[in-house]
């Protein structure tokens, strides 16, 4: 019983998510795992050690921008060639997207965002995650091949080993597979340290109270070199704008310390800082259930702690 | 152009989800509902293009009968009618689901409205299996692009340009009109519903159907809630007292 995996790629490295979805595929197959690579640098992120996949096909297209029909097509026609028991990929953007199609292609059953999956006599047994993580789901697939995505961070990455076999092949398009494409790439507007890559974030949430009052917010951050963000009840009361919003709908972070302000602790709110290594709670509420999840807490009113805390930040840097 | 808007039903889980004795749902008793967060834009979206536009903009939603709630929020935002393909209490699956909005959208085409866009969520807030979207665009043959964060008519509304977030920035895809696209919050900020949208929203159309449920071929069997953190936060004090303390955490962490 084979599998094969969709292995995403950037600068001609696999990403770690598609080695996750490598480590779920080795679990589950007892056979041979096969990876197959779309777009520019695909061969050299084959050459680099894909975690023991026994063959890397890599698809040639026309385009080497993402187009994810033509992903999906690839996708596609090595199931048709290999017939593996079981199809994976990251549960990434890029990821859900193509197995959807290839889901939609096949007329197949597609779990997304498995932690675990294990055959059946008609299909899988898998474990898959809802509401942002949650909530957890067992459930019964019921099709052949078994296609499914991985939850990100739910199993360690494969080593980043071995040496597959290289074999390239151009897939056989239908008509319109390219219409998709990416045309353009555009970067972010520069300025300040992105949510995803500070190394402390202080957000504020409907404690905070208006768009003038996040001064206090910014202050700390400001200091500590971080990032600003918030929840959701403040975009949606238009005090911040949706790119700073922390959740299940908003930016996914991870950084060393998160600071959360008169942020009660909603469910969609966890979603997107539960990769925290240390959370800091400061709320006025000692029953706010962000409590339970914090390292440390605060029980005050932020707009006393946190110029306080600024305060005593430029006190302790005094030489 | 005449748009149509898929949305969903959903709770407002709050601080703590809490499961049915039976662990197969969430138990919803006290809770509120609303429309998943990025259907709740991909509606706002729909009503601009169509003040800015003109056309017709339709919401539909897959759901029990209490969904209704959902519909009518919808319209009263400004969403000109309404399609209800009404459930019993079982959850269906991801391709029961796109099949029947995929029936109910040719069934507007033979009743005469072809809808040139049609919107879904990139994925809804409780089951989250990213995939409506490309089965509808599939059966239908038309393009389809997710996670949408801005969306823009070209070509005098013959083609989209749209935007995905990527990396640390954005890609952009242009595609010809008829389309399926799905989006992320954060495409606009959606309005409140005024009252006198609430008043207008009664009575306005709204088409109720009772599709039949295919089998399932993925098959929710049970829920449960992931280990809890096991945390158990240590009080550096209270108010501006706790200063101090702070300040030694963030040097404990090398982070002052």
């Amino acid at each position: 019983m084979d599998a094969l995996v969709l292995i995403e790629h950037d600068g001609g490295e696999a990403d770690d998510g598609s080695l996750q979805a490598v480590t779920l595929a080795r679990a589950y197959a007892d056979g041979a795992v096969h990876a197959v690579l779309v777009g520019a640098g695909a061969a050299q992120a084959a050459a680099g050690g894909l975690g023991g996949v026994a063959t890397a096909f890599v698809a040639t297209l026309e385009a080497d921008a993402f187009a994810p029909d033509a992903w999906a097509c690839a996708v596609c026609e090595l199931i048709g060639r290999l017939s593996p028991a079981v199809v994976l990929a990251a549960g990434s953007d890029r990821g859900n997207d193509v197995m959807a199609r290839v889901a939609a292609r096949l007329d197949l059953p597609l779990a997304a965002n498995c932690t675990a999956a294990d055959p059946t006599e008609s299909g899988a047994a898998v474990m898959r995650v809802r509401w942002g993580g949650s909530l957890l789901e067992e459930a019964a697939l019921v099709g052949s091949p078994v296609l499914a995505t991985t939850a990100l961070h739910a199993v360690a990455a494969a080593p980043r080993e071995g040496s597959a076999s290289v074999e390239h092949f151009a897939p056989a398009l239908e008509a319109g597979d390219l219409a998709v494409l990416v045309t353009e790439h555009v970067d972010a507007a520069g300025g300040g340290v992105s949510l995803t890559d500070a190394d402390v974030v202080v957000s504020g949430g409907r404690g905070v109270g208006s768009t003038e009052a996040f001064a206090v917010v910014e202050e700390l951050a400001q200091l500590l070199g971080g990032a600003v963000g918030c929840s959701r009840a403040v975009t949606m009361a238009g005090w911040r704008p949706h790119s700073d919003q922390v959740g299940q709908t908003g930016t996914k972070i991870a950084p060393e310390l998160y600071i959360a302000c008169g942020i009660s602790g909603a469910t969609q709110h966890m979603a997107g800082c539960k990769g925290a290594k240390h959370l800091l709670a400061i709320n006025a509420d000692a029953e706010a259930p962000i409590f339970a999840s914090a390292d440390y807490a605060v029980i005050g009113d932020l707009h006393e702690v946190l110029p306080a805390v600024s305060e005593a930040i430029r006190k302790a840097r005094q030489p | 152009m005449d748009i149509l808007v898929a949305v969903k039903r959903v709770p407002v889980t709050g601080g703590r989800i809490v499961l049915s004795d039976d662990n197969r749902a969430i138990d919803t008793r006290h809770l509120g509902f609303t429309i998943s967060p990025h259907e709740e834009c991909a509606a706002e979206e729909a009503v601009r293009i169509v003040e800015n536009h003109g056309g017709s903009s339709t919401v539909l939603t897959l759901g029990p009968p209490e969904a209704e709630e959902q519909l009518r929020d919808s319209l009263a935002v400004g969403v000109d009618r309404a399609i209800h393909l009404v459930t019993d209490a079982e959850e269906w699956d991801p391709q029961a689901t796109a099949a029947a909005i995929v029936a109910a959208i040719e069934a507007e085409r033979a009743a005469g409205t072809d809808h040139q866009l049609i919107l879904f969520g990139n994925e809804s807030a409780d089951a989250a299996n990213f995939q409506i979207g490309a089965r509808v665009a599939r059966a239908l043959g038309r393009p389809f692009v997710s996670g949408v964060k801005a969306l823009a008519l070209e070509d005098g509304g013959a083609s989209l340009r749209l935007e995905q977030e990527a990396g640390s920035g954005r890609d952009v895809y242009r595609v010809p009109l008829p389309a399926v696209v799905s989006v992320k919050e954060g495409l606009n900020l959606p309005r409140y519903p005024s009252v006198p949208g609430r008043l207008r929203a009664k009575r306005k159309p709204l088409d109720a159907s009772t599709p039949a449920r295919p089998a399932p071929r993925l098959a929710m069997r049970s829920l449960s809630l992931p280990p809890g953190s096991g945390k158990q936060a240590r009080i550096l004090g209270r108010g501006a007292d706790a200063a101090g303390e702070v300040v030694a955490i963030l040097a404990e962490l090398g982070l002052l």
